[in-house]
């Protein structure tokens, strides 16, 4: 008999602490295959961020440093110029990216630094409980936005893909999510592309994950995996924006 | 009103009764829940305050430097990490001279990520010119907000509440809220004499040189030692009004001691049970509770210290290289003492690792037992 599905190499054999319906472990197994499919387990280094994600070295089969929050682009900055020859990539929320490190990603991208970026948006600070981040949407009701996120006082979902997209040193910016099969497949071609952008020594590349919440969301996961379909996808639109085909 | 309460919800209700106007911050375990029950005040119209949820603790300060620069009474919460990224603003918030109320939940420093009790967090921050204040129960994390901004507005300086992670922040204690008209009388509006006005305009925060950049600073750590006398007088008012007392560095049987313990936070309350349990037994042991630790207290920490055989130091912190570092400042004050006890440094419960009676009992029965201290530190407890 043939087996057709199976463990990455990359990924340990151990179960992930994310919560049911989170997207986190579906985003980690991606990044895993395609560890695998470039054959790069013995050359990666991961940083990892401060999140949900922080067991990154629990999971992966492959170096992981821890960042301080908000910092993995310039740890990754750091690692990749001292060891040009691997692989290195950050794993960040939108907290860590989007908030605190908001100029950490900026300033790599716009050095054109020879990382790739997997970038997990869900709209909150799920780690620490639910609170706004810069990405939660209009309206949407968090442990510090108890009437919803109100634009007029706290300012726009913030759109990292489209902001990156601007600076001439990013090569690759793409935005994916995993909610479908269809958009899974499809997240995995951006993430093979954003792969190959570092490996050819192409520059900068970055792919934007919507990713389901359920717990801080409350909502079931299959209510938050539609959440990601209605609500944020028309906000944060799915697709290249820079640096390749769809 | 009585009520059984979190660490946290007590430093959220202080700033309720304070009507702080403004408010920043960012979330941070075991923080975060502060400032989730001040945005549900605020919510409820309990609180008329500016709520800005901003990208990093180091913005967090810098915006308490505007608002309190503006005139408005300001506060903010952070822990661990958060307080060290706010590092450079914490210096710039005492050097302007902004009365800003700060409450750091005493947690570890990474890394290896840890988020359960240890103050190194904030002693890492005494150089800042922040008042410190480091409390040992809800009721005294609650009272001291209320306490802090009176304190700060007065002498112009900033203060820093701390407490211990979980131990308080998420431990439900029994907690007397006061009523808020009566911290209104205790605690009147903030009406800075300097402040941002367009009528009336100033420059804040502008470039001065050698000429007298000396002097400024003389100014200012001047003034910080004014804390000491003013904070007797607040702690008075304090007591007429509310009934309740908290020395800055309060003296737990002390009386005949031939051995004092010092500590910090919550080993405090472990350490009053087991001085009880050992003055049963015949051995004359006291405690004082390290209550405000900047400005240091030297004449109150002289008076209690200075004249004992023998002061045993409870560092739940550490700097590499020196040891605890409320050990290390107690020696400092009594080297002038004119008879030196014999200090006794420990380092215990770093990380949030548990300080049991029985850990202090062995405390002190080591010092008890050692005419010196055997190693400095001693650090208790460590695995082999
Ligand atoms: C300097 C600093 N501030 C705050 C924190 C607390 N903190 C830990 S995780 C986190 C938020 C993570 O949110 P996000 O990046 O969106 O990741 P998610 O958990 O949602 O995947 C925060 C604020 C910290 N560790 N360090
Ligand atoms: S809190 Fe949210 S982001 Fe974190 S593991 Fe649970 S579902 Fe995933
Ligand atoms: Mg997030």
């Amino acid at each position: 008999m043939k087996q057709t599905f199976k463990r990455p190499k990359a990924l340990v054999d151990i179960p992930f602490h994310f919560c049911p319906g989170c997207h986190h472990g579906i985003i980690h197994r991606l990044v895993a295959e395609c560890i695998d499919f470039y054959g790069l387990r013995e050359k990666t280094i991961g940083v990892a961020s401060v999140g949900c994600s922080v067991f990154l070295y629990d999971y992966f089969n492959a170096d992981v440093v821890e960042a301080p929050h908000g910092r993995a682009a310039a740890v990754a900055t750091g690692v990749k110029r001292a060891s040009p020859d691997n692989f290195v990539f950050t794993y960040q929320g939108d907290g860590d990216l989007a908030a605190i490190g908001t100029a950490e990603i900026i300033h790599a991208a716009n050095r054109g630094e020879r990382i790739t970026v997997i970038f997990v948006n869900n709209t909150v600070f799920g780690m620490t409980g639910g609170q706004m981040a810069p990405t939660t949407m209009s309206g949407q009701e968090t442990t510090t936005t108890p009437f919803g996120r109100d634009l007029e006082t706290n300012g726009f979902p913030i759109k990292m893909s489209e902001l990156l997209t601007e600076l001439p040193g990013s090569t690759f910016v793409a935005r994916a999510a995993v909610n479908n099969p269809k958009n899974l497949m499809k997240a995995k071609k951006l993430l093979k592309r954003a792969f190959e952008v570092q490996t050819n020594g192409e520059g900068f590349s970055f792919v934007e994950f919507l990713s389901a919440c359920p717990t801080n969301w409350k909502m079931t996961p299959k209510q938050a995996t539609e959440r990601v379909q209605e609500e944020m996808i028309p906000y944060f639109p799915l697709g290249v924006f820079k640096g390749g085909q769809e | 009103m009585k009520q059984v309460i979190k660490g946290n919800f007590a430093v959220a209700q202080g700033v309720r009764l304070c009507r702080v106007g403004v408010i920043s911050a960012y979330p941070i375990t075991p923080q975060t829940t502060i400032v989730e029950e001040l945005s549900e005040i605020c919510a409820r119209g309990e609180l008329d305050a500016k709520f800005i949820k901003v990208e990093s603790e180091h913005s967090a300060m810098a915006a308490m430097v505007g608002s309190s620069t503006a005139g408005v009474r300001s506060f903010t919460a952070t822990s661990s990490q958060g307080l060290l990224l706010m590092h450079e603003v914490l210096h710039w918030a005492a050097g302007a001279r902004l009365p800003i109320v700060l409450s750091n939940v005493n947690r570890a420093v990474g890394p290896g990520w840890n988020i359960w009790a240890d103050q190194t967090d904030s002693v890492s921050q005494r150089d800042t010119g922040w008042v410190q204040i480091y409390c040992e129960s809800n009721q005294e994390v609650l009272d001291s907000v209320i306490m802090s901004y009176k304190l700060a507005e007065k002498i112009l300086l900033p203060v820093m509440l701390t407490y211990d992670a979980f131990f308080l922040s998420h431990t439900s204690e029994i907690v007397d809220i006061p009523d808020i008209e009566d911290v209104d009388e205790f605690l009147p509006p903030y009406r800075p004499e300097f402040r941002l006005d367009v009528d009336n305009p100033r420059t804040f925060g502008g470039m001065i040189g050698p000429d007298c950049y000396y002097e400024e600073r003389y100014v200012m750590h001047k003034d910080s030692l004014k804390v000491l006398e003013h904070y007797s007088d607040v702690c008075s008012e304090f007591h007429d009004k509310f009934g309740r007392e908290y020395d800055i560095a309060e003296e737990y049987r002390t009386d005949d001691a031939e051995l004092i313990i010092v500590t910090a936070g919550t080993i405090t309350s472990v350490t009053r049970i087991v001085v009880d349990k050992l003055r049963e037994q015949g051995k004359s042991v006291g405690m004082m509770k390290l209550r405000m630790f900047r400005p240091v207290p030297v004449e109150r920490w002289l008076k209690v210290l200075g004249t004992v055989p023998k002061v045993v130091v409870v560092d739940r912190n550490i700097s590499a290289g020196l040891g605890g570092v409320f050990a290390n400042e107690v020696q400092a004050v009594l080297y002038n003492s004119e008879t030196r006890p014999v200090i006794y440094p420990v380092v215990v419960g770093l990380g949030g690792r548990d300080v049991t009676p029985d850990d202090v009992e062995g405390i002190i029965n080591y010092a008890l037992e050692n005419d010196k201290p055997k190693d400095v530190p001693l650090f208790w407890g460590l695995k082999q």
